[in-house]
């Protein structure tokens, strides 16, 4: 009560009358000022877009509004009454859910457990048959069609959405915010998710929608809050009246070049060869299921689907982190199917691992100690059965100069950069080796843009310095601006291959289409 | 982001300052670890003497006690290094593991099956009492530091080859030693039919310092004996493969993250076996250091917990092997004056207090705690 | 030899291991691993039997032997959860700690004489059942009995009702249950701090019933070590649990039977001819809980069953309240 008094002194009070107000939200984090002075307001029954790039503070704001976090300063208002929460135990009680980015699902149980979840109903005995029911009228309702018996890890990733949702609606959230919801899902799941949300507010609920991607926005939202920087560049405009550049240019700070330049070269001999590769996942389910491509010098290739279908293992198969049960791994001419990942560097093969924490770096090993990683035996770092310590350091030195990364000295452990400092890390290891080939997973993913660019101009470089390179992303327009042909990837196996960019048909296939139905489709329709 | 935090002792409170907490962005000096540790050491001592007198026992008279007799004169400080030897070489086992993150919780079985090694040279006879002493000291360190290493090979195998946890595994082997051991000198071994072997031979003694005593007189009673010369030979060669060498490189990655170790191609597998085997090799050493040093026969009590207390030495020492060698000295006085400290059991309270204190202020490497000034509200 | 002798006495022997096991269970299954068992029963034994003394009454004892080792229990908890240090580590200091504190109050306990021990009893009408009356129902203490209530009350608690689904999700996914406003912090100090209770009551009914008296690590000798084995080959199951304690039980008493006989399956006992081969027998139950180790990984890898996905992994959030 006393914080109303002194907020009434420093700000002008004004009305609420949105289901949410949100007032001078000041959120800091060590060495970041994520929300400075953030305002965000919510009407009912509509869809309000938060915009901004990785590392603006959108999350961290929607983290305070679910009560996961607390604000240093500002004020909240839910309906009209002034609100604190502690926990997200009272966000909830207020009507607010939040769907978060990676889902708050328990794998190992079901549906209805995850959904009762933290819930003060059922007291103690726990009737599952009784709630499966309640469940699956409640889907049925929505239209989330789940089995409220499945257990998490046997779902899609468009079903655990689902269950995440209807998670949210069995608690009576009249509030909900949803945290980058696409990224996940395909083309087609989009839409879906989309056609669900409307149908939601029409039934009153008001959503927040956060997301980086303009072309969504656009076309889910009725207003958009974009935030750069932990401040708000634009309040609650109507999507009307505003454009897609526009958009970019306030998410931003300047114009956005959509596309990379990209100098026209015939590729070279084929380096990288896997024929009908078969492999299973860490639940020992089937993950890959006869895949076949190549790659060639100078060229870079695209893997695109949706996140799950198989890019993990087949870049684990293809650099001998996994083992596969049937088909050939061949790299410049030399079989390596099944030999260690040794076998696969020593042939000239660099990996940008996807996961860069658990397995690209070594957290409280140096920044020195994680770039010799792959030639701590190689002169002149290796020396005999030592490793000199001089050489290493000025190896380092190096590196953190030409990758200009930004760490106060190389005795550094790793685990005090940051994401995009770290991404430079390894790149600087993997790239500097001059690989032959170069597998590269979601390299530019959760950077802010100006890393992004430096990365991608990075792979072209190699490309034009003649590495195959296998780009593996779940950005489209990132691989079409950087790739020369692309391969999608589907349940574990190949749907096709595109050398011209047709967006269209990559959506396609990204949802299970072959491209020999496409092609026949598409006689068809023409006849 | 998620990794901060930020706390508010007392919301409601009126104090004007909070207590806040935050992770460090920069990794505090060596100065600062070491004091804390110092400090981390200070307080076990406290809240031991404190249980201490709870139990009726005097801590003060008790402490000074422990000071008096460990490093009170030359003749107890020789004592005190007698005791710091196993402790020297079995902090260094468990260095060489924990390094990689092994838990190695075998080093007390590793030390029973070293002693049983030498022992054997002698006793089986493997060579004739009339050897040499060199070719005893040579022979009887080789078999000594074998039998470690294979009983830290079987754990190695297991965790490597059947994913087999090694905690419970080296600890189930210590007991299994102990009772291998216990057949030996009940039975085969058994001298007249009390629980010990014979006395070994002179030549296969480790010399001593007092054998020295008629060249130079100041030796007389010194008890200290060649192991010491072993320990500051193991501690270099274990430093100059923990970080300067390439092996050293990939156990201290694997240690960090051996998911990022086997993404560099570093067979794991084999790493896991390699440094089971090297530490079971050091404590096996240190086994047969302290028979063929101090004991001169085998028998039933040759340790009084040495390989557990290595974990507490290895954790204090941070994992450098230099430092392992003087906090030995330290527990070595612990438990030399613990033997006649009533009650029996305040060296191993001491030990625990003293771990739990240093795990606790770890907290203290990794996060800055300081006072703010609470905005008025 | 008498099988029946000897299932009965392996019951009575386990339900020390099924206590601990049980603990230990609950503790991991909230996502931390607690290697301090063997310390907590040494605890609790030597406090249930001092407070027995002090008492005149056993369940006095037992509930101090619980209390103590529930205490102690709390310093792992403080360190791993408030102060996210690593657990095996804190589990080795908690060990070595219990262990002091426990040698130190302990000292003299063991020339008591007359100190009140938990009461023996048959269950009417169920030990009239020929053979699995006898195993089971005849002429146990009751702590034997409350075993058999534990292990379905336990896997009732775990598997169907809401505060089980609660420690089954906070030792998979804290995160989700943080997020539902469950207080993960608050759970994991309640589940270290049941699993100390537990340890206790195993310690306890060591030194208040299987073999009465202190004497000092002897007292325990491993139990504690092999509990921990025991839930991995459990697979955090309560059922499994009890099998291989009573199973454990059981061979450590047939280590001891099986010096007895002349004859051992129609051959010349080289046991009973030479009573030192009994140290080879001594070692058996540590060979097994390593042989059980290897089964019980083998099982997890083959059906993929692991243990909890957070166990051992300290939990960190945005915020908290410390």
């Amino acid at each position: 009560m006393e914080m109303v008094s002194t907020m009434d002194q420093e700000n002008e009070v004004r009305e609420c009358r949105n289901v949410v107000c949100m007032r001078g939200i000041v959120k800091h984090f060590p060495g970041v000022l994520a929300n400075d002075h953030v305002d965000f307001e919510l009407r009912e029954g509509e869809v309000h877009a938060l915009l901004g790039e990785n590392g603006a503070g959108k999350s961290t704001l929607m983290n305070i509004l679910a009560g996961l976090y607390r604000q240093d300063e500002g004020l909240i208002e839910v309906n009209g009454k002034e609100v604190k929460f502690n926990s997200p135990r009272d966000a909830i009680a207020a009507g607010i859910g939040m769907v978060h980015q990676h889902f708050m699902l328990v794998p190992s149980q079901s549906v209805t457990e995850n959904i009762l979840l933290g819930l003060s109903e059922p007291r103690f005995r726990l009737n599952l048959p009784h709630y499966d029911a309640v469940v699956a009228q409640m889907a049925e309702e929505y239209g989330l069609h789940v089995d409220p018996r499945a257990k998490i890890w046997q779902l899609s990733v468009g079903e655990q959405q689902r269950v995440e949702l209807l998670k949210m609606l069995y608690r009576g959230a009249e509030i909900l915010i949803m945290d980058e919801p696409t990224a996940v899902l395909a083309p087609s799941e989009i839409d879906d998710l989309f056609v669900t949300l409307r149908a939601m507010t029409q039934k009153g609920k008001s959503i927040t929608f956060i997301s980086h991607k303009l072309h969504e926005v656009m076309a889910i939202s009725n207003r958009v809050t974009v935030l750069r920087k932990g401040k708000v560049t634009s309040s609650g405009i109507n999507i009307a009246d505003t454009s897609r550049a526009g958009l970019a240019n306030l998410m931003v700070g300047r114009e956005v070049v959509f596309r990379v330049d990209k100098n026209e070269q015939e590729p070279g001999d084929v380096i990288l060869s896997v024929d009908n590769i078969h492999a299973e996942n860490n639940k020992g389910l089937k993950a890959l299921n006869g895949i076949t491509l190549n790659v060639r010098a100078g060229e870079i290739v695209g893997l695109a689907g949706v996140a799950g279908n198989g890019q993990r293992e087949l870049a684990d198969v293809i650099t001998g982190l996994r083992k596969a049960s049937e088909g050939q791994v061949i790299i410049g001419g030399e079989d390596i199917t099944n030999l260690s990942p040794k076998a696969g560097i020593r042939k000239g093969v660099s990996h940008i691992p996807e996961d860069r924490t658990h397995v690209g770096t070594a957290p409280n090993l140096s920044v020195t100690d994680n770039v010799i990683m792959k030639n701590y035996t190689e002169e002149p770092i290796g020396k005999g059965w030592m490793v000199n310590d001089t050489a290493a350091t000025k190896y380092a030195r190096e590196l953190k100069k030409a990758f200009d990364i930004i760490v106060p000295n190389v005795h550094t452990s790793v685990r005090l950069l940051s994401g995009g400092n770290l991404q430079k890390v390894i790149l600087a290891r993997e790239i500097s080796k001059k690989p032959e080939l170069l597998i590269a997973m979601q390299p530019t993913r959760g950077l802010d843009v100006g890393a992004i660019e430096g990365v991608q101009r990075l792979l072209l470089l190699q490309r034009e310095a003649g590495s195959a390179v296998l780009l593996v992303s779940e950005e489209l327009e990132e691989l079409l601006s950087l790739s020369d042909r692309i391969y999608v990837i589907y349940e574990g196996e190949i749907m096709g291959e595109v050398a011209d960019g047709d967006i269209e048909k990559i959506g396609l296939m990204m949802t299970g289409m072959q491209m020999e139905d496409i092609r026949l489709q598409g006689e068809k329709s023409n006849e | 982001m998620s990794e901060s935090m930020t706390s508010n002792i007392s919301p409601k409170g009126r104090f004007p300052f909070k207590l806040k907490i935050e992770p460090r962005l920069k990794s505090p000096s060596g100065w600062f670890s070491s004091m804390l540790s110092f400090l981390a050491v200070v307080l076990a001592l406290l809240v031991g003497a404190g249980i201490i007198a709870a139990a009726g026992g005097e801590p003060w008279r008790a402490y000074a006690h422990i000071a008096r007799s460990s490093f009170g004169s030359v003749g107890v400080f020789s004592d005190t290094m007698v005791k710091a030897i196993p402790l020297m070489l079995t902090g260094l086992a468990c260095t060489v593991a924990f390094r990689m993150r092994l838990w190695n919780i075998g080093a007390e079985g590793q030390f029973f099956l070293g002693a049983w090694g030498a022992s054997l040279v002698v006793l089986a006879p493997i060579l004739p009492e009339e050897t040499p002493q060199w070719i005893f000291i040579i022979v009887m360190s080789i078999v000594g530091i074998a039998m470690g290493a294979i009983y830290g090979f079987i754990p190695g195998f297991l965790k490597a080859k059947l994913n087999v946890n090694e905690i419970i595994s080296t600890l189930m082997l210590n007991y299994i030693a102990v009772e291998w051991n216990n057949y030996f000198i009940y039975d085969k071994w058994s001298e007249g039919g009390f629980q010990m072997s014979k006395v070994f031979p002179r030549n296969a003694w480790l010399p001593r310092l007092a054998d020295y005593a008629k060249e130079i007189p100041e030796f007389r009673g010194l008890t200290v004996h060649f192991g010491l010369v072993f320990a500051i030979i193991a501690a270099v060669v274990v430093w100059l493969i923990l970080y300067k060498s390439q092996w050293g490189y990939e156990i201290r990655l694997i240690g960090d993250n051996p998911k990022a170790a086997e993404y560099a191609g570093i067979p794991i597998a084999r790493n896991i076996i390699l440094v089971m085997s090297l530490s079971g090799a050091l404590a096996g050493l240190a086994g047969m250091s302290e028979i063929t040093g101090v004991v001169h026969r085998l028998q039933g009590h040759i340790s009084p917990g040495y390989g557990f207390t290595a974990i507490i030495i290895a954790w204090l020492a941070k994992l450098n092997p230099f430092a392992v060698l003087l906090v030995s000295v330290l527990f070595g006085a612990l438990i030399l004056a613990g033997r006649e400290i009533q009650p029996s059991g305040v060296p191993t309270m001491i030990q625990g207090v003293i771990m739990v204190f240093l795990i606790a202020s770890d907290f203290f490497m990794r996060y800055r705690i300081y006072f703010a000034r609470r905005k008025e509200e | 030899m008498n099988l029946a002798i000897i299932l009965q006495a392996g019951v009575a022997t386990g339900t020390a291991l099924l206590f601990a096991t049980l603990g230990e269970i609950l503790t991991e299954r909230s996502g931390i691993l607690n290697l301090g068992v063997e310390g907590m029963m040494l605890l609790g034994a030597m406090t249930s039997y001092a407070m027995s003394n002090k008492f005149g009454n056993p369940w006095i004892g037992i509930l101090f032997g619980m209390l103590a080792a529930g205490l102690v229990s709390q310093v792992h908890a403080f360190i791993t959860v408030t102060l996210q240090a690593d657990q095996v580590v804190s589990g080795l200091s908690l060990n070595f700690l219990a262990t002091g504190i426990s040698l130190v109050l302990g000292e003299g306990l063991n020339s008591l004489v007359g100190v009140p021990l938990i009461p023996k009893f048959d269950i009417p009408l169920l030990s009239q059942i020929p053979f699995i009356g006898d195993v089971f129902f005849a002429g146990h203490s009751a702590l034997v009995y409350v075993g058999y209530l534990m292990v379905p009350l336990a896997w009732y608690f775990i598997n169907r009702t809401r505060p089980g689904m609660h420690l089954r999700a906070v030792g998979e996914y804290p995160s989700a249950v943080d997020a539902q406003g469950i207080n993960v912090f608050g759970m994991r100090y309640f589940y270290i701090f049941v699993g100390g209770l537990l340890a206790g009551l195993g310690g306890a009914a060591i030194s208040l019933a299987i073999s009465p008296g202190f004497f000092a690590e002897k007292t325990t000798s491993g139990q504690g070590w092999i509990a921990v084995g025991l839930v991995i080959f459990a697979q955090w199951n309560p059922i499994r649990a009890a099998f291989g304690g009573y199973i454990f039980g059981a061979l450590r008493r047939l280590v001891l039977d099986i010096q007895g006989p002349m004859l051992l399956l129609g051959f010349a006992n080289p046991f009973y001819y030479n009573p030192y081969y009994g140290f080879f027998l001594k070692m058996l139950p540590y060979a097994f809980t390593v042989i059980v180790l290897i089964i019980g990984s083998r099982e997890a890898n083959r059906k993929r069953v692991g243990s909890p996905a957070a166990l051992g992994l300290p939990y960190i959030r945005g915020q908290r309240g410390l």
